[in-house]
């Protein structure tokens, strides 16, 4: 959690290597591996995922073959058979329950047009394909109505596994009614000012984030 | 785009870039009357058709080279290329059995093999070697439903009254330089007919290899589909890898009938030089049909991504009422790549209707424009067109330009003309990378997105071959 601006979305992209970002110092460890000398689809491959705050429209493009693509580099990379088209379609259809998503939402272009909570289920669709290790959710909740955010966080929770962990970035509590954080890390100018645990949370919707003011004031005199 | 090189991958070669060692007969380098009248006499063609030839030659000494085009070359020096040249064979053979097993192995090798065994099974080819046909196939069972598919040497031998009905009358012996010269010293190419109220049963194909390295290539296509006929045509072209340009002006002319319809297609992949924009194919083509009946329909579906320069402007002539002309474009360049590419829709008839789809990519330092002519004469009440010209541009070296012409003499006519340029964008090309999918093969799945409206026109044999020969095309051109 954090305010705009202290550096959430820049850590989300980083650890997935966006080429905007360079990288001036500091090792990201994963599975005993420096994160930050793979390329993204290395990154990807090896079971990190980030859920787009904004995710991107590609014309043209079919959301089933994208979807089945990226699955497959996925599978090939833990040493899984490729899936054909068809063996693929059973696997996307049982996965389209977890996010309660209409089939036709494959035959589209990717997110071409999806209104802003389609675009977030097709994220954890593809979450729901890619099994990842360690998922971060970028803002996941921005742009969602009740029955939305309902149906992407149940996505969410029924992902969670002891084997996979999720980042998620969210500046609201209703979220997290409906996940319940282990850990709650609070961001501001860069780095991490407080860690707590789900209480946290609910200390920040109650007094907001003035308090960070103050202790970033303070470090900087110390 | 990013902050990664552009091109710092390695391009993939050009995979049809070899020359068949064959002996060849070749007349001496340079152009005059008597070349004229010598290529024709080896062809031993009737009167007429010298006649065609000599006044189309006399039109062309007295024309100008285009300037016009947004493209760059130096002088061609038309007395240095040499206009007839065959491989040495007879004649042309009754059986593939004949065929010099060179020419059979060289198609093979193209991914076109000819042999009654390994053939497309519902696609006949013309075989064209150097400007001349080596082989047609599947001729016997097109004859039995009337439908005439031939070299053009031999539709002249054995059709002659329809070639003299037809030839010329679409694009004229004077139409433009590179028509003219075409008329004048044309060595073969394809004729196709489909007779009144027939449906051709199957996919017809030219397949146009160039492999001498100093002789022009001068080929002429002629598809008539009388009455109520239909047929699916589609071209393809490669050509050897010389460090030297070679000409090719090339003449298409198709005529629909009443009602008739012919969907025209081609995958041009000549040489296109290397990234130094050393060697190439020069390509200045005239392709043009007219919609003579009416509810006629001619539609062109073009995928260009070979030839260092690229002129050409395939064309509908919608006379006939309510006809129907199409273009669907995909032109890609790269490296040094010069392409003016378009269309012209020249709505005569009432009530015709136009549908132009041109979509540019440019990458490396290559130029690639769109140029398009919509124009609704005083009789063509109630005409509509519609245009979209979409360009993608890959690194930022690579330039797109759109030179639409619209000229309406009719208030009613509806023109609609929409355009758009794109930069292959990195937050896409990331978005896919973040899924595990490859730079490359995000570049090819977004390449072919964009795409996609043409490609849906190729016949489907086809379409995954263009989808495949662009991802080729762009190997190593984005970073």
């Amino acid at each position: 959690m954090g305010r705009n601006g202290s550096g959430k979305s820049t850590l989300s992209k980083v650890l997935a290597g966006h080429p905007a970002y360079t990288v001036t110092g500091g090792t990201v460890m994963y599975q005993g591996q420096n994160l930050l000398e793979l390329v993204p689809e290395q990154r990807a491959r090896l079971g990190l995922f980030l859920g787009f705050q904004y995710p991107v429209e590609i014309p043209g493009v079919s959301n089933l073959e994208f979807l089945r693509v990226a699955t497959n580099a996925r599978r090939q990379e833990r040493g899984e058979t490729e899936l054909d088209t068809f063996a693929f379609e059973d696997l996307v259809t049982a996965r389209l329950a977890v996010v309660q998503m209409d089939p036709a939402f494959l035959e589209r272009s990717v997110n071409e047009g999806f209104s802003g909570g389609e675009k977030k289920r097709n994220e954890i669709l593809q979450m729901a394909l890619l099994e990842p290790v360690v998922a971060i959710l970028d803002e996941t909740d921005s742009g969602l109505d009740i029955d939305a955010l309902r149906i992407v966080a149940g996505g969410v929770n029924q992902l969670a596994s002891p084997g996979n962990a999720t980042l998620l970035i969210t500046h609201y509590q209703r979220l997290l009614d409906l996940i319940t954080p282990d850990h709650v890390h609070v961001m501001a100018a860069g780095r991490i000012l407080r860690s707590g645990g789900p209480e946290l949370a609910h200390e920040l919707e109650r007094t907001g984030y003035d308090w960070v003011d103050q202790e970033l004031a303070l470090s900087e005199v110390g | 785009m990013t902050s990664t090189v552009v091109g710092d991958l390695v391009a993939q070669p050009y995979k049809y870039g070899f020359v068949t060692e064959i002996e060849t007969e070749k007349i001496a380098k340079g152009l005059s009357e008597d070349v004229v009248r010598l290529i024709s006499a080896k062809k031993k063609e009737p009167t007429f058709l010298l006649d065609f030839r000599l006044r189309a030659y006399r039109q062309w000494l007295q024309m100008r080279e285009p300037d016009w085009a947004a493209l760059g070359y130096p002088p061609i020096d038309y007395q240095d290329i040499i206009y007839y040249a065959a491989p040495k064979q007879q004649s042309k053979k009754a059986s593939l059995d004949e065929v010099d097993p060179k020419l059979l192995e060289t198609f093979d090798k193209l991914g076109i093999p000819l042999s009654e065994q390994k053939r497309l099974s519902n696609v006949a080819v013309d075989a064209v070697f150097d400007s001349v046909s080596i082989a047609t196939t599947f001729k016997e069972q097109l004859a039995e439903h009337g439908v005439i598919f031939c070299s053009i040497s031999e539709a002249v031998k054995e059709h002659p009254a329809l070639i003299e009905r037809y030839l010329g009358t679409v694009v004229a012996s004077n139409d433009n330089y590179f028509a003219a010269l075409n008329a004048a010293v044309f060595s073969d190419g394809s004729f196709v007919f489909i007779p009144k109220g027939v449906a051709c049963p199957m996919e017809l194909s030219t397949y146009f290899r160039i492999n001498s390295g100093d002789t022009g290539q001068f080929e002429r296509t002629l598809i008539v589909a009388e009455e109520g006929a239909s047929v699916s045509y589609l071209e393809g072209c490669t050509a050897p890898m010389f460090d030297t340009n070679q000409l090719h002006a090339a003449v298409v002319e198709l005529v629909a009938l009443d009602d008739a319809s012919i969907k025209y297609s081609t995958v041009q992949n000549w040489y296109a030089g290397d990234e130094h924009g050393v060697g190439g194919i020069y390509n200045f083509v005239t392709k043009r049909g007219q919609c003579r009946g009416a509810r006629s329909k001619i539609s062109w579906t073009q995928v260009e991504t070979g030839s260092a320069i690229t002129w050409k402007y395939p064309s509908c002539v919608l006379q006939g009422a309510d006809s129907v002309g199409e273009f669907y474009s995909v032109a890609l360049t790269n490296n040094r790549q010069q392409a003016d590419t378009g269309t012209k829709m020249i709505h005569v008839g009432p009530r015709t209707r136009s549908t132009i789809v041109s979509k540019g990519i440019s990458a490396g330092h290559s130029v690639n424009s769109y140029r398009g002519l919509v124009q609704i004469g005083p009789k063509a009440v109630g005409s509509k067109n519609y245009s979209q010209c979409d360009s993608m541009l890959i690194g930022d070296q690579a330039g797109a330009n759109t030179y639409p012409y619209i000229r309406s003499q009719q208030s009613d006519a509806v023109v609609e003309h929409e355009a758009s340029t794109c930069r292959l964008s990195a937050d896409q090309l990331f978005y896919l990378q973040s899924r595990g999918i490859g730079f490359e093969e995000a570049v090819s799945m977004m390449v072919s997105g964009f795409c996609r409206d043409v490609f849906n026109q190729l016949p489907m044999e086809f379409a995954a071959e263009a989808d495949k020969l662009l991802a080729l095309k762009l190997e190593g051109s984005v970073g």
